[in-house]
This record gives structure tokens, sequence and C-alpha cells, in this order.
């Protein structure tokens, strides 16, 4: 049966695929369903429960008629606003973290399973890179390199590299001993050609789905950051910013805190299903047919 | 059809009389039923022996009469009795509490895989005081003593250092005894074994067959034993139960069976094992060798946690040569160095020492840059079938990889492509498919295509045969003489399985632990053995009277 | 044979501190900016700075400078920090006991928790337990811990009252109250990590219950219940013992975050403290203490592997 046709019938395929692509949709519609400029703060409106509606007054003086769907912050920002525009930074985060962690770690995989130097030396620094709690990692990355979209891209998807190395390596290492890899070598075929056209493709499945729970761990990791008041500024409205913002006063407006986490839970709840169900259909070891 | 085997077991019940038994299949598989209207019977002292290929349904009726059928399998209809008493009727089990009570202690099972039958992490002398504790009372140094004893009589060397050995510290023999000790320890009078020695060296395999038989005379059981091999059947059994596709073909006692076929399909089948003794030795072209190995060894060298260096020589001094036309066989159980002696001729691996020449060119050292231009010389088809043709290229691609590495041009590749479908007897439309949907035979031939495709004058066939079905293996030895006929090919054949040997190759070379112990004209290895250990080899092969001289091409 | 194995566990252990320190190292050598006004942090002097370019020998060459650093590591001088004006050992020491309480309580508390629940989810797959574990842990590795924190909070503290919202007791302060400013705290943790654990014990115990000696176990006519605990659990104990070393990082990671929600003074606490005040030797100080961590819990279970599988004692 047709592979595309195999994962859609997966209800946690289709479910987290649906409850992203309905992500995507909000995170780009964003200008337009009821909202203003996320970093625009309106002092007469601070810290209003949700569901107020009122006359808000924007950075350069217009005015209009909104309803606070989820309350305001501290300085008078619209948390439904910046919910909203967080959407798109969660999803830029988590697809281009994975990207890059993919990229960078099968590269690093590839090498090493096939040419016995390299492996030494990557192995060595892979390990040594599991050791630090990966948290850390991007914290000290951020705190190095500053503070900007790039570098916690950057700083999120370091510490994942290790793992991506390890399962490429381990995938070519096994594939290096199957018989139609021998054959292609008795059959005179170069090695990277080897690489590009029997290992690649059998490695594609597993990098597919661990590339998703980066993703979903890199959206989580980020919240994190932000949390601690160590990732993004504090006016960029990221999920974890506004939690982090809304901590301080968490006794009296807990919504600030858990209208966010309303978004942040399920899109990494999505990809996760998203991961569990392509390694369902994906995964030969899963697979009822071998 | 029951068959009564001596008058005293007619007022004996029978240990195992299985009724009309009918096991399904889960519905996504190729056939309805693993086992369709089963009827047989086991009596006292007797051994049956269930013949079949793969997929028969052999296996299935094991499990069956133990009551652990796998998840998916059902049981439609059918009675299971042992000893008198129904274990299975009305397509329902007697409650699992009877089964347990019965496993191990009135009837006995040993499988196939003895190197992942035994649990690593216990003792072996726990595993088996595990069996004895659920069955008896006896205190822990009577079990003891039971056990140490029964190690004795399966032949195990130094039973008390056994007891406290692990699994992975012995040997596949060593291991299959303990199974063995294990199942009969209880004396049960029902053994089961299924393809009990198809994993193991043929000389283990004639110990392990021959403590069978002793210990089945010893105490009276019935034994059921499931095997594809007809030489094994020939040593063993009393009565003979032939089975193709879940349903029963033929049964009935040894002699008729193997000597007296009724049945067309026991007729085929017999007619696909090749015999013990070679056929005349044939005319040759002659011509000087095309590959040839001169005193190759291959050493490797292991280093442990403070640096020293370890050496063990996988191969010794291997010298061989192959000539236009002819096939050389070499032949040795696991860790001979058989295997390493063919990666070395084919530089899949460096030899350490010694030369090796491929036509005109010494190739022992050479880069790799500088050997790919020259692969197209020797060619090779290896054991595995399922796993040598890339899962992900159309079965078309994979044939003229090697055509196209050797500088042949797309066109070109895709005109001998077709040709080569023709040789091997399968539809040219048949190259756009992928070679999970060919049979195991079939992938084989569309291998040896491959191999042929790069216009090779060596073929090394590296156990090629070893994993087919013999019904199977006779079709692509067949392919083999008809290939080396029409071009002129030489073979390097490598095996375990004397019979190809005898039936195949015009000079053998046997090996053992890394060296050449004998090496001559097939006939005159297999007549006069000269070697020890050859004579050995040779003995242990089993059913030497069953099996068909190869007619000369 | 079990001497080899450890030696060459303790020397696979040489290379990773080393990739670590450099690591360490590195980072603040980074940093743009003069390096001593980074190290020196908010709070030095003029005088200080000069001090520093001095002590950590500024102007030699950087290897020289990565050696001396090593060297004042290994004698246990962990640098100093400047802005809490105290050496950083002595900041580590104070903060250690509530992390390792923490994390040893949550480690506990998972394992006693997952442990079971992925046995018996393998047993019976398919079943009920095995559908909740499974939709559990992917439920728990999706909320981040902090939100989690949050809800607890929210719920047990607030609604219910029956544990304090925040902080933290010494042990010195009696164990009761030690132990209830810890439970929302490792529970909270805990949440992850046994979702983490409990998955893995289930493919673990699932995996071993396919192998061919539980064929000849069943064959033997032995119950299930030991089928199941004296062959399949004996089997899966040494790659469940695996994912616990791996994951002590990860372990680590979470404890960083919960402390600040519970506002636990702690070694998370103090890393956070110290990278929104750039005060970069206690940040490089908590690092490779952690790193530290890492390596003697995985060495642990090394040792752990020794009583498990035999097939490494012998």
């Amino acid at each position: 049966m047709n592979t595309w046709k195999r994962l859609w019938r997966h209800g946690a395929v289709r479910g987290g695929v649906l409850v992203l692509a309905a992500l995507t949709i909000v995170g780009a519609l964003a200008p337009w369903l009821g909202t203003f400029d996320p970093s625009a703060m309106d002092a007469s409106f601070i810290s209003v429960p949700a569901g107020t509606a009122g006359r808000v007054t924007l950075l350069d003086g217009s005015q209009i008629d909104h309803t606070f769907w989820m309350g305001s912050d501290s300085v008078g920002r619209d948390i439904w606003s910046r919910v909203l525009y967080g959407t798109r930074i969660s999803l830029v985060v988590g697809v281009f973290t994975a990207g890059l962690a993919v990229v960078i770690g099968c590269t690093c995989g590839l090498l090493a399973g096939y040419f016995r130097t390299a492996d030494a030396l990557l192995m060595r620094i892979m390990d040594g890179m599991m050791a630090i709690p990966a948290v850390l990692v991007a914290i000290t990355l951020v705190a190095v390199l500053g503070a900007s979209l790039s570098t916690v891209i950057l700083a999120i998807a370091v510490p994942e590299v290790p793992r991506v190395t390890r399962l490429v390596r381990s995938l070519v290492i096994s594939l290096r001993e199957e018989s139609f890899v021998e054959a292609a070598r008795a059959l005179a075929t170069r090695n990277i050609v080897i690489l590009w056209r029997d290992i690649l493709p059998n490695a594609a499945a597993p990098l597919i789905v661990q590339g998703t729970f980066i993703a979903a761990s890199a959206v989580l990791t980020e919240a994190i950051l932000s949390f601690l008041g160590l990732g993004l500024p504090a006016d960029v409205p990221t999920w974890g910013n506004i939690m982090a913002e809304g901590r301080v006063a968490f006794s009296q407006a807990p919504g600030n805190v858990l209208f966010p986490a309303l978004f942040l839970v399920p899109t990494i709840l999505a990809v996760n299903l998203l991961g569990d169900g392509l390694r369902d259909v994906l995964d030969p070891k899963f697979a009822k047919r071998a | 059809m029951p068959h009564v085997a001596g008058d005293a077991s007619r007022l004996v019940a029978p240990v195992l009389d299985v009724r009309g038994l009918q096991v399904a299949l889960p519905g996504d598989a190729d056939r309805s039923h693993a086992i369709e209207r089963m009827d047989l019977r086991i009596d006292q002292g007797r051994t049956l022996c269930i013949v079949g290929e793969s997929g028969s349904g052999k296996s299935v009726l094991a499990t069956t009469v133990m009551g652990l059928l796998a998840q998916g399998l059902s049981i439609t209809s059918g009675e299971v009795h042992l000893k008198g008493e129904i274990i299975l009727g009305g397509g329902q089990y007697v409650p699992e509490r009877r089964l347990r009570a019965l496993r191990g202690r009135a009837m006995g099972m040993v499988f196939q895989e003895p190197m992942t039958a035994l649990n690593p992490v216990l003792t072996c002398g726990e595993q088996v005081d595990e069996l004895l504790r659920t069955h008896t009372n006896a205190d822990s140094a009577q079990r003891e003593a039971q056990i140490l004893e029964v190690f004795e009589r399966v032949r195990l060397p130094d039973p008390a250092r056994i007891f406290a050995s692990y699994p992975h510290q012995l040997s596949g023999g060593q291991r299959q005894r303990i199974v063995i000790a294990m199942a009969i320890i209880l004396k049960p009078r029902l053994l089961i074994c299924d393809e009990p020695t198809t994993a193991l060296d043929v000389t283990t395999q004639a110990e392990i067959l021959k403590l069978i038989a002793e210990l089945r005379a010893e105490q009276g059981s019935a034994v059921l034993f499931i095997t594809h091999d007809m030489g094994v059947v020939a040593e063993i059994a009393d009565e003979v139960l032939v089975m193709h596709r879940g349903k029963v073909v033929e049964q009935g006692s040894r002699e008729q069976v193997l000597h007296r076929p009724r049945e067309e399909y026991t007729r085929m089948l017999l007619a696909a094992v090749p015999g013990m003794v070679p056929p005349p030795p044939r005319e040759l072209p002659g011509g000087s060798a095309l590959l040839s190995a001169r005193r190759v060894g291959k050493t490797y060298v292991r280093r442990d946690w403070l640096g020293r260096a370890h050496r063990s020589a996988a191969l010794h001094d291997a010298s061989l040569s192959v000539r236009p036309g002819e096939t050389v066989g070499i032949v040795g159980e696991s860790g001979s160095g058989k295997s390493t002696f063919a990666r070395c001729m084919l530089r899949l691996i460096e030899p350490t020492e010694g030369v090796i020449t491929w036509g005109d060119s010494e190739v022992q050292s050479l880069p790799e840059r500088r050997l790919r231009a020259l692969r197209s010389h020797v060619q090779v088809v290896f054991q595995d079938p399922n796993r040598s043709l890339n899962p992900r290229r159309t079965v078309g691609s994979s044939l003229v990889e090697g055509a196209i590495n050797f500088g042949m041009t797309a066109a070109k590749a895709r005109e001998l492509a077709e040709t080569l479908m023709d040789r091997i007897r399968l539809p040219r439309a048949a190259l756009e498919r992928y070679p999970h949907q060919f049979s195991g035979g079939q992938r084989q031939r569309l291998a040896i295509a491959r191999a042929v495709a790069c216009q090779p004058r060596v073929l090394v066939a590296d156990e090629a045969v070893s994993a087919l079905d013999v019904s199977v293996q006779a079709q692509i030895l067949d392919l083999l003489r008809e290939i080396q006929r029409d071009l002129g090919l030489g073979i390097l054949f490598i095996t375990h399985d004397l019979r190809v040997a005898a039936q195949l190759c015009d000079r053998v070379i046997v090996m053992n632990r890394g060296q050449v112990v004998e090496e001559g004209p097939t006939a005159q290895v297999f007549s006069r053995p000269a070697h020890p250990y050859t004579q050995r080899l040779l003995a242990a092969a089993p059913g030497a009277d069953v099996g068909v001289v190869a007619a000369v091409a | 044979m079990m001497l080899s194995f450890l030696g060459k566990r303790l020397i696979a252990t040489v290379p990773v501190v080393l990739v670590v320190a450099v690591a360490v190292f590195t980072i603040v050598r980074l940093t743009p900016g003069d390096p001593a006004a980074i190290i020196g942090g908010n709070g030095a002097t003029s005088e200080d700075l000069d001090r520093i370019r001095v002590q950590l020998g500024l102007d030699k060459p950087l290897l020289t400078q990565f050696l001396l650093w090593a060297g004042q590591v290994l004698q246990g001088d962990l640098g100093f920090s400047y802005y809490l004006n105290k050496p950083v050992v002595e900041l580590i020491g104070q903060r250690v006991g509530p992390t390792l309480s923490l994390a040893c309580g949550t480690l506990i508390l998972a394992i006693i928790i997952a442990l079971p629940l992925g046995t018996v989810a393998a047993w019976r797959m398919g079943g009920l337990v095995d559908k909740a574990v499974m939709a559990f842990s992917v439920a728990g590795f999706s909320v981040p811990v902090f939100v989690i924190g949050y809800v607890l909070i929210y719920l047990a503290a607030l609604k219910l009252q029956w544990f304090p919202v925040q902080g933290y007791r010494r042990l010195s302060e009696g164990a009761w109250l030690w132990a209830r400013h810890l439970v929302l705290p490792c529970l909270t943790l805990a949440v992850t990590y046994v979702a983490l654990l409990a998955r893995v014990t289930r493919a673990a115990v699932s995996e071993a219950l396919t192998e061919d000696y539980i064929r000849t176990a069943r064959a033997k006519g032995i119950g299930e219940k030991a089928v199941l605990t004296h062959h399949a659990l004996r089997n899966a104990a040494v790659p469940v013992v695996t994912v616990i070393g791996v994951s002590a990082a990860l372990l680590l990671g979470g404890v960083v975050v919960t402390e600040t929600v519970y506002a636990i003074p702690g070694l998370g606490q103090l890393t956070v403290d110290a990278v929104l005040n750039r005060d970069f030797p206690v940040l490089q100080g908590v690092v490779l203490f952690f790193a530290m961590i890492y390596v003697v819990v995985n060495l642990l279970v090394d040792f752990a592997y020794l009583i498990l599988d035999p097939r490494i004692r012998y």
C-alpha cells in the first residue's frame, strides 16, 4: 500500500497533522483574528481579567475597540494577541531547530559510521556533549551568543545533535554489514554512491521520526528558556515569555500562565503524537509486514 | 490413515494421537489454514519424522501439541490425545493449569535455535532446577543430584562446571544438549523436536541425533521429529509424514516413503535431494587459472584496554585455483575459515599474507581505487536472497548496476537486463518490480543474473543455496550448471552441505579451523578421504542412502 | 574480564571529561569582549580585573591557559565569583543539598512508579494499563515541567492547601518538614521521568517476551508470573538501567527548571542567577559539576551491568 495512504490512516498522524495545520493557519492569519500589535502597551488596561472589552490606544495613537479574550498582562499588553503571534515563533523554532539538528547530526553520523578515523573523534565529542544537560548547553549558548531568534534556534539544536548522530551512525554501521551493501562493493560501486543511494534512504524513516521528536522538544525547550528569562527578549511574544511574565502574579491571575499553556501543551502533544504515528508506520520494527 | 507399528502397540494407546486437526491462519496470510485435516499417531518407542519445506506448517504442529500456539493462529477443529488423555478437543484446550502440569513432565520440547533458547542471565543449572521445582517436591540437594545425573546422560563434559556456567560460555552443541536435558529429565512420554539440529554443524548434528536415539531407546518415549532434511529422516525415522502447504501429502513407514513413494510431491522432494556419491568426473576445457590463491592468511588483531594485542588467525596458509569451466568447492563447518577465504579472494577484506591473482593481476594488496576496474573479473552470489538485493531499488536497476559501473551505456544495459531475465526464466516486465515481490528462489536467480551481467570469468557462490528449500535449491544448481556451460565460467562454491558439494563440484577443498586439511577431485575425496577430519565429516553426514546422483551434463 | 571491563569504562570517561572541560573553557573565551571583564562580571573593580588577568595568565597562549585552568580544577579550585564574592566551590557546596534531594527523590519516585507500570503494560499489551501508560507517556513528555508545576501548585497548594506553595527546608530542620516541601517538586519533575521510564520499561519487557528463551520457559510448564519476573524482567533490566543512566542529564536539566518554579535554593537557581548576572565563573563551575555527576552516574550504571549481565562478567 502507498506509504502516504498508510500514514493518513493512522489516528495519531491524522490528529497531529490536523492540529498543526490549524496552528499554522492561526499563526499565519494572526493579524486578522481579533488581535492588535502584541507589543503595544495600554496602561489603562493593566491586568484586566479575561473577557474585558474596551477601547485601546495603540502606539501610534489610533484607537480600536477590542475584547481582551484572555485578559491582559501587568504592563497592559493583550494576552490573546501575544499568544496568537507566539504561535508563529513556536512553529518556526520547532521546524528550524529540527531541520538544523537533523542535517548536522546526519552528516556527522554518516561520516562517523563509514570512516573509522572520523568515528573516534566525532563520537568522543558527542559523548562529551551528552554529559551536559541540554538545558544548560542552550542557556550557555544563548548567554554567550546573545538572544535572537537564530541564536536560540542554534542553541537548542546543538544539544540535540549527539542523539541524531548516534542514531545515524548505528544505522550506517548496521547497514554497512548488509548483503546488498557488500554486493554493491563487489560490483565496484563507489563509497559515496553507496552512502547516498543505499544507506541514506534506509535511514530516512528513523530520521524523520527523530526529527519530529526534536521539533517537539525544541518548542518545549524554547518555552523553558523564555520562562527562565534566558531566551528571547521579554517583549517578544513567545508563549514562554508570556508565562514568565505572568508568574509573578500567579496566585491572583493564574490565567496569565494557564492560557498560553493551553496553546503550548497541545502543540507539543500534537508533534509528539505525530512522531509516534510516523514511527508506527515507517519504522520496520513496528510494521506488521516485514 | 493411522499406521499400526508392531503388534504389541495395538493394545496400548498411542503416546500421541492427533485426529482431524485444523489450525487457521490470521486473515492476511497467503492461505487459510496452517494445518488442514491432519491425522497422526506415534506409539511408544517410535520416531515419527514430519518432513516438509518452509511454510508447510510443520512447526505449527509442534506448538499446537504443546499448547503454545503463536498469536493469531486458532484451532478450528480436531482433537489431540496425549497418552490417552484428551488435551485438545472441540477447538478448546484443557485448562492452562493442566497443560502447564503436562509440559516438561509428560511432554518435552527441543527447539531449533540453541543459541537463543536459554536465558542468558541465569546459570544452566538454575534453569533446569526451575523445571524440577515446578514439577517435583524434591529438595535442593536431590534436585542438584538429578540435574548432574541428566547432564551426564546427555554427555556434557564436566557436569559440575556446566551446572554453574552461563549459556554464553558454552558452544551451540552444548547448549542444545542442555535443552535436551531439560526436555527429558522428567522422563516424558513424548519428546517433540522441532528442527533441533538445523542450526548445528554436521558433526555436532550427528552426535545430537545419536543422543536422541539413545534416550528414546532408554526411556521408551515417542519422538516427534520435525525436519526439512531428508538425510536426517533417513537416519532416524521409523515412520514418516510428508507435509506440503498445510496438507498431509503422504505418511507411512520409513522404508515405504523413502524408497517407494506414492505421491508426486514426495517423489519430487526426494529427487531434489543431492546424493552423497559424486558423479563420475567430467571433461574440462582446461587453460590457465582464472582465480588463484597462494598461501593466503588473515589474522585479526584485537587490542584490549591496556593496549595489548591479541591475535587470532581466521585463515592460515590456504591455497587453491579455479580453471575455466571448473567448479571448485570449499567445504567446512562454521568457524572453518571458508567464508574468510572467500572474502579474501573477492577482496572484500584484505588478507594479511599470501598472493591472490585474478587472471593475470595480483590483487591481494591493491588499493580499492585500482581494484574497482578489475572487479568485473570475479563476481559473487551471497547466501541470503532476502538481503542481497537493495529493497528500495527496482530489480532492473540492481541487475545492471555492475555493468554500468564497468562502462556500459544505459541503453545497452537495458537490453542486457532483458536478455538476462530471459535466461533466468523470469518475465521481462518483472524488471520494474521490487525484490519483496519475488520468492526466495527467484531472488537468488536475480542475484546470479546481476553477477553474470558484469561478464565475469569467475563466479563465487558463498553458501548460495543454503537458505533455500531443497526443491528450489535443485533449480538454482541447475541454473548455475547451465550458465557455466554457456559462458565457460569458473565457479568457486562455498558450502557446509556435503551433498551439494558432491554433486556440483569437480574438485573440493576441505577446511577446518582456518586451514586447508585436504583437497582433490571430488570423487576421490568422498570415496577415499585421507585426513581424519574429512573422514569424520563424511561419516557424520546423515542418511547416506538417500539422494540422487546428478546426471553428467 | 571483569577488570578489563571496568578498566575500559574508566578510561572511556577521560575523553568525555576532556571534551566537557574544553567546551566549558572555550565558552567564556568565545564571548565577545574582554575576557577579564567577563570573568570578573558586574561586580569586579579595575584592580580585580588586573588581578584576574595575571591569575588566569590571559596574556599567555591559549593552550597554557587551558592547562593552568585544568590544573586548578583538578586541585578543587573552580574559580571565584566576583559577583557573589565567594569561591565557586563554596557556592556549589551550599546549594548541592537541595538539588541532590530533589534529584534523588524524583529518581526513586519515578522508578517505583514507572517500572511496575511499564512491566504490566508490556505483559498485557493492548490492555487497559497499556493504553493508559502509552497515553500518559506521550502527555507527560508534552507538558513542560513548569506548567505541571504551576498546575500542581494551583491545585494542591492553593486550592487544597495540602502542601506549601514554595520553598525548601533543610534536612537539619526536621525530616518531616524537609519531605513535605519536596513532595510537589518531586512529583512535578517525576511526571516527565515516569513518562520516559514507563515507556522504555514497556519496550524492554515486551522485547524480552518475544525472545526464544521465553518459549523455552513456557515449554517447561512454569507459571506466567515466573516467566515475567524470573525471565523477562531480569533481561529487560539492562536496557532500562542504561536509559536511567543516559537520561540523568535530562533529570538534571529538569531540576534547574523545577527549582525556579518552587523557589528552591539549589544549583538550578544558582545557574539561572549566574546567567542573568553574567557571572561566568559560577556558570562554568556548575556546568562542570553537572557533567561530573553524569559521568559518575554512568559509571554506577556500568557497575550495575556487572551485576545484572553475566555476559560482561565472564
